[in-house]
């Protein structure tokens, strides 16, 4: 095929690693053009950890092409743009007229076609839910050749079933989302230290009705009465007075980039804990009031370039799980205890409670609860087997786990938590597939 | 507010450029020939600040309309500050050696039209007394290789003419500024499987509009280590450059 190039490590985790065919697309007019039988797969930033932007086999369908804009409401922050725009273009453009975006999920680099995909979510989602909310409408093209306007009003079985749908539903080529009014580039709110899961709970309910943004940081090889010791981070959208009051600057960002891949993972029992336990006792006072910028607060890794190569060759999972209300407190407890006495784990362990606002998706992955996300280093089998036990906690306590992160979950897993796969499974397109599809969603 | 006009907008290190341009509210007239993709670009420098985009649909290869082209943009804009020549073809080059009627095509598009362009052009901002062309051309027509040698002469005689030129304008209010890429991913190379040498449109992009503003003329590599790159190539014994 014209346009073809093989790529590897084209997912983030570089785990499952297996040559992809990739075909970038033109322009967003551009028809499908499928030879029968083949099997097409949109592909965006290549963000996604695991096998759901992989398509081994198949052919994928780049997008990074599809990065114009198509209109913008300075007034109204409706914006329309083609589905390969980077969410890190949106806020360049919006941000300098006082827009941002409703929802984001810890990367810029993201596009927006991916983040409809996965039906992203952010700190706020006990505010705003997730993106999905946001979406106005999108342009599919499905490989019958048709390109369908989809939103609330119209082909809304199509709506619901491409926003989380993972790619599968065919192509949006462009969308139409609607943007967040804020005074200022800047975040301020309060950082504070907690003890232990129990302590975490009682903030994030006592600042959920304070704070749009919530989100905590956890020390996963704490144990005992430490048990999910962590910083939580609650803040709102600064005001410009407040921004300017603390002498608010731009941070300069450095260019900080990860060059190579180290030979072996540079995360391992040598750098964890000293890593966490400075991480920890860095904050001196129990609680510190902040003013973050918005990249050091939304995307605090973003400034580090590559930084998955420091999992080396063999790459790395990222684990994420949402566990509903009613059990959250035990099956957290559960989880914690698991990884703690693996020792596997990361620095980057992320837990926060999601709000009641309905994901509007067939196939999203945020539900009211409690979700935990961390990475481990690929270390064999072990690290495997210590994921399969998660995963029976969250599924028996009615929990599910992100498909976006996901390299290994089996079927059972996958249908038991997303038990609107049947009714999503009727708009798949008949010739648009994933490797994660393929694994996990035909029993 | 700049007023720029584009010949071969959709080249996507002109897109870029214009991306970068279009932020300070610039005037843009957009030359070329797919009309559908001209306007897709058009809206997008709109959302990005561009003050005003019109179409221009032209065939650049018919190099005896280019003055009538030329002096039509002039007047739309209503003078021109910076006119950006990006059109140009990276050709088959064993389609190349075997027929001369497709080695007259390409030069006439990569190399005649905008060899007009660059004569009219400097004319037209002359008589304004300010004014800057920017010429695409590329680092392959710094030497001739066996796997690539018409490209690199369509663009080495631009080069050529831009460096003499940009240094007969010096003084004179006009800047002329041959770019030199390196390997760009863009829709033109596409097919070519990407390594550490590749830089984006949009970095080349940017560099271009940092040069414009800075004033200078002459001859610019971008990214600039490609000069050096470029002066290695340039040394090399023909047993080398007989392999590239």
């Amino acid at each position: 095929m014209q346009n073809e190039t093989e790529v590897r490590r084209a997912n983030w985790g570089n785990y499952p690693d297996e040559a992809q065919r990739l075909v970038s697309r033109r322009s967003r007019h551009e028809s499908l053009a499928i030879e029968p039988g083949e099997m097409l797969l949109p592909y965006g930033a290549g963000r996604s950890y695991g096998d759901s932007c992989l398509n081994t086999g198949g052919v994928l369908l780049g997008t990074s092409a599809l990065d114009r804009f198509i209109a913008f409401d300075r007034d109204t922050g409706l914006l329309t743009c083609e589905a390969g725009v980077a969410l890190a273009s949106i806020i360049e453009l919006a941000l300098p007229h006082g827009w941002f975006l409703p929802v984001t999920p810890g990367t810029k680099f993201v596009t927006l076609g991916g983040a409809i995909a996965n039906d992203v979510h952010g700190k706020n989602h006990h505010v705003e839910g997730t993106l999905g909310r946001h979406v106005v409408s999108f342009e599919l093209l499905t490989s019958d050749g048709v390109r369908r306007v989809c939103s609330a009003s119209e082909n809304t079985d199509l709506f619901a079933a491409t926003i989380g749908g993972l790619g599968l539903t065919g192509l949006v080529t462009s969308a139409t989302i609607r943007l967040k009014r804020v005074a200022s580039p800047f975040l301020s709110g309060v950082s504070t230290k907690f003890d232990n899961l129990d302590a975490f709970f009682e903030l994030s309910a006592a600042a959920a009705g304070t704070h749009e943004y919530t989100v905590s940081w956890i020390d996963c090889l704490s144990s005992g009465a430490s048990l999910g010791r962590g910083i939580f981070m609650a803040a709102n959208q600064a005001s410009a007075e407040e921004a300017e009051a603390a002498g608010a600057k731009a941070p300069r960002s450095l260019p900080l980039f990860v060059p190579i891949m180290p030979p072996v993972s540079m995360v391992n029992q040598l750098t964890l804990k000293p890593f966490n336990w400075a991480y920890y006792h860095r904050q001196r006072a129990q609680q510190v009031t902040r003013l973050w910028h918005y990249n050091g607060f939304h995307y605090p890794l973003d400034a580090i370039a590559h930084w998955n190569r420091i999992y080396g060759p063999k790459g790395f999972l990222q684990y994420q799980c949402v566990v509903p209300t009613a059990d959250q407190e035990t099956v957290s407890r559960a989880l914690l205890e698991e990884i703690s006495r693996s020792g596997q784990g990361s620095f980057l362990v992320v837990f926060k409670t999601f709000g009641a606002k309905a994901s509007p998706g067939l196939l999203s992955f945020p539900m009211e609860g409690a979700t935990l996300a961390l990475d481990f280093p690929i270390r064999g089998p072990s690290t495997f087997a210590l994921l399969d036990r998660l995963d029976a906690l969250v599924v028996e306590a009615g929990g599910r786990i992100y498909p976006a992160k996901d390299a290994r979950m089996s079927g059972e897993t996958f249908r038991r938590g997303y038990p609107k796969l049947e009714e999503f499974m009727k708009f798949v397109d008949p010739q648009f597939s994933s490797s994660f599809g393929r694994r996990v969603m035909r029993g | 507010m700049q007023r720029i006009v584009i010949f071969g907008a959709t080249s996507g290190i002109a897109e870029a450029t214009a991306r970068e341009f279009a932020k300070e509210g610039t005037s843009f007239v957009l030359v070329g020939r797919d009309v559908e993709a001209l306007g897709d670009i058009g809206a997008d420098l709109k959302v990005r600040g561009a003050g005003s985009v019109e179409i221009l649909p032209s065939e650049l290869s018919d190099v005896d309309a280019l003055p009538k082209l030329c002096a039509d943009v002039g007047v739309k804009l209503g003078g021109i500050d910076v006119a950006i020549i990006a059109h140009g073809v990276l050709p088959d080059q064993e389609a190349c050696e075997a027929s001369a009627d497709t080695l007259l095509d390409v030069l006439k598009i990569n190399t005649l039209s905008p060899a007009v362009l660059m004569t009219e052009l400097a004319q037209l901002m002359l008589s304004q007394g300010s004014g800057t062309i920017v010429v695409l051309s590329s680092v392959a027509g710094d030497r001739g290789r066996p796997s690539n040698y018409v490209y690199g002469a369509s663009k080495a005689l631009l080069s050529v003419l831009g460096e003499g030129m940009a240094l007969k304008l010096k003084g004179r209010g006009v800047n002329l500024l041959v770019v030199k890429p390196g390997f760009v991913d863009t829709k033109m190379t596409a097919d070519f499987r990407k390594g550490a040498l590749w830089a984006s449109a949009a970095q080349v992009g940017a560099s271009i509009v940092t040069a414009v503003k800075a004033g200078k003329s002459g001859v610019i590599y971008t990214p600039r280590w490609w000069q050096l790159i470029m002066l290695v190539i340039k040394l090399a014994p023909e047993f080398v450059v007989r392999r590239l």
